[in-house]
């Protein structure tokens, strides 16, 4: 169970980010967070890993509160976090296995993975995870000479790396063709569903919300507008999330 | 307020044009002024006629060394005339020829001298040479021919009348030989005074100096960059804003840090002295040194492993934690010890080995150098480490006291903590001072700048009393541009002067003083293209779990390797330059070699200089620039 009370974020300079955001998160569900570019998605799911320092509230997961961690638990609790991000963020000129080796950092040997040396089974299950993506005969090339379907498959493949509890995907498929959206989608689908991997996902499309998730929240100017199953948002929802001027699509 | 218009207008920019113009004009004639540009200098013709020679000389580079040998060329000659007078027999008009009017006289008579074909400027001198043929009266002095080799010169002979035929003889000195023909000639060797055989032409000493000094130069170079590299590397990643800027500290663990690092490099250096006792036990024994080398590493590796474990899912208990720590520390004193040994046995195999290698000396040499740098290092390295674990320490203690401890305890403990780190730093600035200024007064190295430091330190605590962090990075960020700023803006050859009092004259001291002008170039260049890398990677392994350093080597590595390359070798490339005239300082290298010839007007050989730095200097660029682009 993921908890967050009352979390606010203003940065640096007065922009408020996020105001008095509530919400709990049953384990194993598929979280959809929906809202206008510029609404808080990003900031929220960032908090929940302390990529960003919340200002105010608390978020507690299974029990342990986040937000007051210290740095060495800190990191105890992002291994068990996987992220998947919106420009993939891979490391262009690593090869893709080094990538995704990147997910075991927080588990192997510090002083020995400083020298790029990972243990065998890391390798053999880093080489597991691109196979599950469909990436295996790529493991040896360059990252950014994959397609940007590939680069974020790779980007799954390192969060799963991580033998995470919860899954954290910064608008997993808004920079890629709406096909390509479908297939990111089913792998996070699967392991939702099959390794019941709890996941939040910020998302674009109410297609892929409605086709995909089990629960939504909606956010607006950093205010928790909307919480409930996808099938509850109708037209008036709609225009309350995304403006007036809103038309739907799809 | 209405802005002008129409004519009003147009007559305010034409004036503001004619005060420009008036300004600049002003401007320049005080540059003139203060330049000393002076035109009649450039007229006079002394200072053209010198101009010309540096310049001529500057351009025959001496390459090659011709011996000059003595070329006569005779005309036969009768004095006084015979019966039926004499006339010389017709010579070929296009080669070297000497033409003696009239061909015969009567004793003492003056002759007319006429040569043709000579090369330009030749200096000639003219004899008689009587019939036995063993002896030679000198006529004139040094002739000098003109530019066309010819030259004609009317002189007295002397009171040495002959039946027979005697000979005028014109001497030049020349050089022999051509690069494809080489002559042998017999010389004297001016040192020992024995006769020799050389070769003319042959390869100049102002050519074997330049090779000598030029590969000096580049290696000079190449020693300053590597050295520059590996402090640049790590110092970079300090004067990098995306990497500071989020690193902000709770002051309570700032003053805990700040009073452990000298306690810390206290420590270390007792440590070091102690491993340095310990080590001698075994280097007194070949054999033991040996076993040590080999045996301790495969221990502490060991030790190294068990106590530094991957990442446990639970925290350990305290005992195995204090466990580790104790046998960290044996391991790192057995490193410490290690070292040692290694130094040693690197200096004995060198002072072993450096005669039976003969030619190959310098590698033993190396050798021994090496082990030298290695036991002087030891003790730097240790009491670095041993603060570096001390800092650690002392936060991960604070961590402890800041979720153990309440906050009404943390929060007022900052002020005193403060105040004492305050009064440390201070006090240790305090002794630098005084030893440059001598200042023994212990009421101005103690209690002034303990007690300043000690408000200070209070100061920035009740600054940040609430938010209770400091940001920590963008002070090192900053002091470390400082810095880096304050070296760059000394050029190598000032720096060069400070160096060559300190290890004397030579290429040692220009490589020291361009290595640390490379740390301060180098480290400004990397750390702006780590500014600029993108932030995206950086976030994602952070999101792993990866600690600070993990992250550095994943995601910020990878991506500055290209342009640190870049930079690595354009800085070689102008170490190359700089140390070309770092010589002129004293520094080594050409330069030392190219200023000598200079100032001996020898500018033949100064050109000698010049080509190789120009030959190295275009080679280097090409270099470069194809590794650039085969790795970028």
């Amino acid at each position: 169970m993921l908890k967050v009370e009352h979390l606010t974020k203003v940065y640096e300079g007065g922009t408020v980010a996020l105001e008095d955001v509530s919400f709990e998160v049953p384990d194993g569900e598929f979280l959809a967070v929906i809202g206008l570019s510029g609404s808080g998605k990003s900031t929220l799911l960032r908090c929940i890993n302390r990529l960003i320092e919340p200002t105010e509230g608390r978020i507690t997961w299974h029990g342990v509160d986040i937000t007051t961690a210290s740095q060495d638990d800190m990191r105890r609790i992002r291994r068990r976090i996987g992220m998947v991000f919106q420009h993939f963020n891979l490391v262009h000129r690593s090869k893709v296995l080094t990538n995704v080796l990147q997910g075991s950092l927080g588990y192997v040997n510090p002083a020995l993975s400083i020298i790029n040396k990972f243990p065998k089974e890391q390798v053999e299950r880093a080489l597991a995870q691109l196979d599950r993506v469909g990436l295996k005969d790529q493991a040896h090339k360059r990252a950014d000479t994959l397609s940007g379907g590939q680069q974020q498959r790779v980007g799954v493949a390192r969060a799963m790396m991580q033998s995470p509890e919860m899954v954290l995907a910064d608008e997993p498929v808004a920079s890629l063709d709406p096909v390509l959206a479908h297939s990111i989608m089913q792998y996070l689908e699967l392991i939702n569903k099959e390794d019941e991997v709890t996941v939040l996902c910020s998302l674009h499309f109410l297609d892929l919300v409605h086709r995909y998730a089990d629960n939504t929240i909606a956010l607006k100017d950093g205010h928790l507008v909307f919480e409930g199953p996808p099938s509850e948002i109708d037209d008036v929802k709609f225009k309350d999330i995304y403006g007036e001027e809103a038309e739907r699509v799809g | 307020m209405a802005r002008p218009t129409g004519p009003r207008k147009s007559r305010r920019h034409a004036l503001l044009v004619a005060l420009a113009i008036i300004a600049g004009v002003v401007i320049y004639a005080y540059g003139f002024a203060v330049t000393n540009v002076d035109l009649s200098e450039i007229r006079s013709p002394s200072r053209l006629s010198q101009l010309t020679r540096v310049i001529r000389s500057l351009a025959r580079p001496e390459l090659l060394t011709y011996e000059r040998v003595d070329t006569n060329t005779d005309v036969p000659f009768y004095m006084p005339c015979p019966p039926g007078g004499f006339t010389a027999p017709e010579t070929d008009p296009y080669q070297r020829r000497v033409i003696v009017e009239p061909a015969c006289v009567d004793p003492g008579a003056d002759i007319t001298v006429h040569g043709e074909n000579f090369s330009p400027n030749a200096r000639v001198t003219v004899y008689l040479v009587p019939p036995s043929n063993d002896l030679q009266f000198p006529l004139s002095q040094e002739i000098i021919a003109d530019e066309n080799g010819a030259f004609t010169a009317v002189l007295g002979t002397r009171e040495r009348p002959s039946d027979q035929q005697q000979l005028i003889r014109s001497i030049t000195r020349e050089q022999t030989g051509t690069i494809f023909h080489p002559a042998t000639v017999e010389s004297i060797d001016p040192l020992t005074g024995a006769a020799v055989t050389v070769k003319s032409p042959r390869i100049s000493e102002a050519a074997k100096i330049t090779w000598d000094k030029i590969l000096e130069t580049v290696f000079l170079a190449l020693l300053a960059t590597t050295l520059g590299v590996f402090i640049a590397v790590p110092m970079s990643f300090f004067a990098s804003r995306n990497l500071m800027q989020d690193i902000k500290i709770p002051l309570v663990k700032l003053g805990l840090q700040i009073l452990a690092l000298p306690v810390g490099a206290v420590l270390g250096v007792l440590a070091a002295g102690e491993a340095r006792g310990l080590s001698e036990h075994l280097t007194s024994n070949l054999a033991l040194l040996l076993v040590g080398v080999v045996v301790l590493p495969v221990l502490i590796a060991i030790a190294f492993r068990w106590s530094l474990p991957a990442v446990e899912d639970e925290p350990p208990s305290s005992g195995l934690r204090f466990a580790r720590a104790g046998v960290l520390v044996v391991a790192s004193v057995a490193g410490i010890v290690v070292m040692f040994l290694v130094g040693n046995l690197l200096t004995r195999f060198g002072t072993w080995s450096t005669p039976k290698l003969s030619s190959f000396g310098f590698l033993g040499a190396f050798s021994t150098t090496l082990g030298d740098i290695v036991s002087a290092i030891i003790t730097l390295v240790t009491a670095f480490l041993a603060a570096a674990v001390f800092m650690s320490l002392a936060g991960r203690f604070a961590n402890w006291l800041r979720t153990h401890a309440p906050d009404s305890l943390t929060r007022p403990l900052s002020l005193p903590l403060a105040a004492a780190a305050g009064a440390a730093v201070m006090l240790i600035l305090g002794q630098g001072v005084s030893w440059l200024y001598r200042i023994d007064d212990p009421m101005k190295i103690i209690w002034i700048p303990g007690g300043v430091g000690a408000l200070l330190g209070l100061g920035l605590a009740a600054r940040v009393y609430r938010k209770e962090t400091v940001s920590i990075g963008l002070t090192i960020y900053y002091g470390a541009r400082t810095l880096f700023n304050g070296i760059r803006s000394i050029e190598p050859l000032v720096m060069v002067i400070v160096f060559v009092v300190w290890v004397g004259l030579g290429p040692f001291a220009g490589a020291l003083a361009l290595s640390l002008h490379t740390v301060a170039a180098l480290a400004k260049l990397y750390s702006e293209q780590v500014e600029s890398i993108m932030p995206g990677p950086i976030e994602a392994v952070q999101a792993t779990g990866a600690t600070r350093v993990q992250t550095i080597v994943y995601a910020v590595v990878p991506q500055i390797v290209p342009p640190y390359i870049s930079f690595t070798l354009y800085r070689w490339d102008i170490n190359v330059r700089m140390s070309t005239i770092i010589g002129f300082a004293g520094g080594g290298g050409i330069g030392s070699i190219l200023q000598q010839n200079i100032r001996l007007l020898n500018y033949r050989a100064a050109a000698v200089n010049m080509l190789a730095i120009a030959i190295v200097v275009a080679s280097m660029d090409y270099l470069s620039s194809r590794v650039r682009q085969r790795i970028v």
